[in-house]
């Protein structure tokens, strides 16, 4: 009888302890079944699950659905413990109102030396880790060869900002639409105009705007007059301001236009979003970085676009930071660099970047001294999305540079 | 000792009271308790994490009325109106009229025009946002045909709010030709038979017998359409999303883009106060005067 109950209390003891141990890790993301990211994440889950005995549940929703319900999912008891970030506004108001966990404890100075220190500090709070980065994006011009070069520009030349509308001129002038633009979806657009802002401020004028308003400075109305100037030429393809992003991307893919302003993400999006699911071919695409603005403040080697990754909520348990740094290891890095995933932010991972337009973007970022984070995401959702407003209706001619930052200025101060 | 009066009188209110509490339990939950702690919110610039604490008083209200889009969101809702009032509901009247009889193919054109209400509004959006497409849609395909260039209506700030009144045309004059119908088969047959003995063709019959016997539905009609248009959100979230350069928001997808996509709860809240209190005043100030007759006929 006694062996029996001791086996009894040990089978409860373990029991109870195994139970106790094993947690379940709600997994919020945004990328579809057929986003180059998911067989990476899959892999790490079943890792994961197979090696600690955690359950891990991953839970989906599309980017817009994702935005406007995340901050109700959050202060609910069903808040998922790890969820997408762009880091940036966004991040620091959920890290303000004490909905995210300080993980510095969690994770090792071992592990934070294998990431870029650039991506992990785009993840902290004041002196709180409140995520784990992974992955940089970089925007830049992409453009169709064959239009190109059927309309003679030498995109080589295009060095300053009014070598870019000659050339946007040029391939008018061919019968050849020279923008794709998805209009509807706004952000597309801000692109265009903030990295005239990148340009023509520079890094010490988004800090200092960033702090003390300003936004109506004369560098960043000169980016409204910029952006009126590529407007005149009328070079989106019609009815742009009812397309959205994919339908942009489907359009570049099937050779609709000659060029796009958009993120390293654009390589496999025109691809998927053409109709033939093909896309353009490495063959007859190329990129260039946004050129010079004529006594601009910035460096040309500046670059716009994003450093995204992983933020944990306020009760995430420790294993759902351990599931992230499981995922956001060298190895599996290093595979969906090489399935062209995305650009890698663990170091070393790069070098497994087959795609050469991906591997010129990590190049880039890599060289540029200064990276600014989107600014619909960097500025928080209202200042950001205020941006994306007056980018759209300037590019749809309806407000003059001046009104565009008189927007962004009342934004800002609205929300001090 | 109660008087026999004073006892039905109490037996009658108990009725009414314990009939009246689950619905003013859930009244109170999710109508009244919503409102209060939006009316509350208002104050504040809250972003929607954590308690609000910065409180702004009416700030939240000065800048809505100072927003451009706001006051566009506002008049685009009394265009919405105007065109339900004026060509949606007098359009339903008349083919209720011509389809209400049991002629040959009534039911096959009832059905037909009611089709377009059975369908749920988002998908009512999406099939019309293909429609209008000038690439892709029926439009590009119609002027194709006659070897034109397709418009892209949703496109053009001109247009596009145009082309979101057409839609709520042909989604809702099927609910409200109905209503007429139904209004129509309850007129008295001996009624209409001593019209049509006196001598009375049927645009007589309609203008002097059906449409006057019809006002109290007409009136019911009118007061759904009004609610219906000041509340209008799932058809225009997929259709145009109240783009482009935000000509075509009604009041409700203003408070969604520019209160909740933003974060700003605070600022959100004083929209839809605004509309609650439009919703409101038009609702009571109906039933005050164009309905009264009708409620008092009722009781």
């Amino acid at each position: 009888m006694k062996t029996f109950l001791k086996l009894f209390f040990s089978i409860f003891i373990l029991a109870s302890f195994s139970t106790a141990k094993a947690d379940t890790i709600k997994w919020l993301h945004l990328f579809g079944d057929d986003d180059n990211s998911m067989p990476g994440m899959l892999k790490a889950v079943k890792e994961f699950e197979e090696k600690t005995g955690h359950t891990v549940v991953m839970q989906y929703l599309e980017n817009e659905s994702f935005k406007a319900k995340l901050p109700t999912m959050l202060q609910s008891n069903d808040r998922p413990d790890i969820f997408y970030s762009w880091s940036g506004g966004v991040m620091y108001d959920q890290a303000k109102a004490g909905f995210l966990r300080d993980i510095s404890g969690v994770v090792p100075d071992s592990y934070l030396q294998t990431v870029s220190a650039a991506a992990a500090d785009a993840f902290t709070y004041g002196d709180q880790r409140v995520g784990l980065p992974k992955q940089v994006a970089q925007v830049a011009w992409w453009y169709n060869k064959d239009l190109i070069n059927q309309a003679g520009v030498d995109v080589s030349k295009i060095k300053m900002w009014d070598d870019l509308l000659s050339a946007v001129q040029q391939v008018k002038d061919a019968g050849i639409t020279p923008i794709c633009m998805g209009g509807k979806d706004k952000w597309p657009v801000h692109f265009i105009w903030t990295h005239l802002h990148i340009r023509n401020g520079g890094k010490a004028l988004f800090i200092d705007s960033l702090n003390n308003g300003g936004w109506g400075r004369p560098e960043y109305i000169l980016s409204g007059e910029q952006m009126l100037e590529l407007v005149a030429l009328e070079p989106f393809q019609k009815g742009w301001l009812a397309a959205t992003w994919p339908d942009q991307a489907g359009f570049f893919g099937d050779g609709k236009c000659a060029m796009a302003f958009m993120g390293n993400w654009m390589y496999g999006a025109q691809a998927a979003n053409s109709a033939s699911g093909e896309g353009l071919g490495d063959d007859n695409m190329g990129m260039f970085n946004m050129p010079m603005t004529k006594g601009g403040l910035g460096d040309s080697g500046d670059t716009l676009g994003g450093i995204n990754g992983w933020l944990f909520s306020s009760s995430a348990p420790d294993s759902a930071v351990e599931l992230i740094m499981h995922y956001v290891s060298k190895e599996i890095q290093t595979e969906d660099a090489s399935n062209g995933a995305y650009i890698p932010i663990v170091k070393g991972a790069d070098a497994a970047l087959e795609n050469p337009f991906l591997q010129q973007v990590a190049k880039n970022i890599a060289n540029s001294q200064y990276h600014q984070i989107f600014y619909d995401q960097f500025l928080g959702a209202d200042i950001g999305r205020v941006v994306n407003d007056v980018s759209t209706d300037l590019a749809a001619g309806i407000i003059s540079a001046e009104e565009a930052t008189q927007a962004v200025q009342e934004a800002w101060e609205f929300n001090q | 000792m109660r008087s026999p009066k004073s006892e039905a009188l109490l037996s009658r209110y108990s009725t009414i009271i314990i009939f009246l509490i689950p619905a003013l339990t859930i009244f109170t939950l999710f109508v009244v308790l919503p409102i209060g702690e939006a009316a509350y919110y208002s104050f504040y610039r809250w972003n929607g994490y954590g308690d609000p604490e910065k409180y702004v008083g009416f700030k939240n209200y000065a800048y809505l009325f100072k927003n451009r889009v706001f006051i566009l969101s506002l008049k685009n809702n009394f265009y919405i109106i105007a065109i339900s009032l004026f060509i949606q509901l007098p359009f339903a009247l008349l083919i209720a009229l011509m389809i209400s009889d049991k002629i040959k193919g009534a039911t096959f054109f009832r059905t037909i025009f009611f089709l377009p209400y059975i369908l749920a509004e988002i998908v009512t959006g999406l099939i019309w946002a293909y429609i209008y497409d000038g690439n892709y849609g029926l439009v590009a395909a119609v002027w194709g045909f006659f070897g034109a260039e397709a418009p892209f209506i949703i496109a053009d700030k001109d247009w596009a709010l145009v082309a979101v009144l057409i839609v709520i045309f042909w989604k809702f004059f099927g609910i409200h030709m109905m209503i007429y119908i139904a209004g129509l088969q309850a007129i008295s047959k001996e009624v209409l038979e001593a019209a049509k003995v006196d001598g009375a063709g049927s645009f007589i019959t309609a203008i002097r017998i059906k449409i006057p016997m019809l006002i109290p539905t007409i009136k019911l009609s009118v007061f759904l359409s009004l609610l219906g248009s000041l509340q209008l959100f799932d058809i225009i979230m997929p259709l145009t999303g109240g783009g482009p350069s935000n000509v075509t928001h009604s009041m409700v997808t203003y408070l969604y883009y520019f209160g909740v996509m933003r974060m700003k709860i605070g600022f959100g809240s004083a929209v839809g106060v605004i509309i609650f209190l439009i919703c409101l005043f038009i609702a009571i100030g109906y039933q005050r005067t164009l309905m009264r007759e009708d409620n008092e006929n009722r009781f």
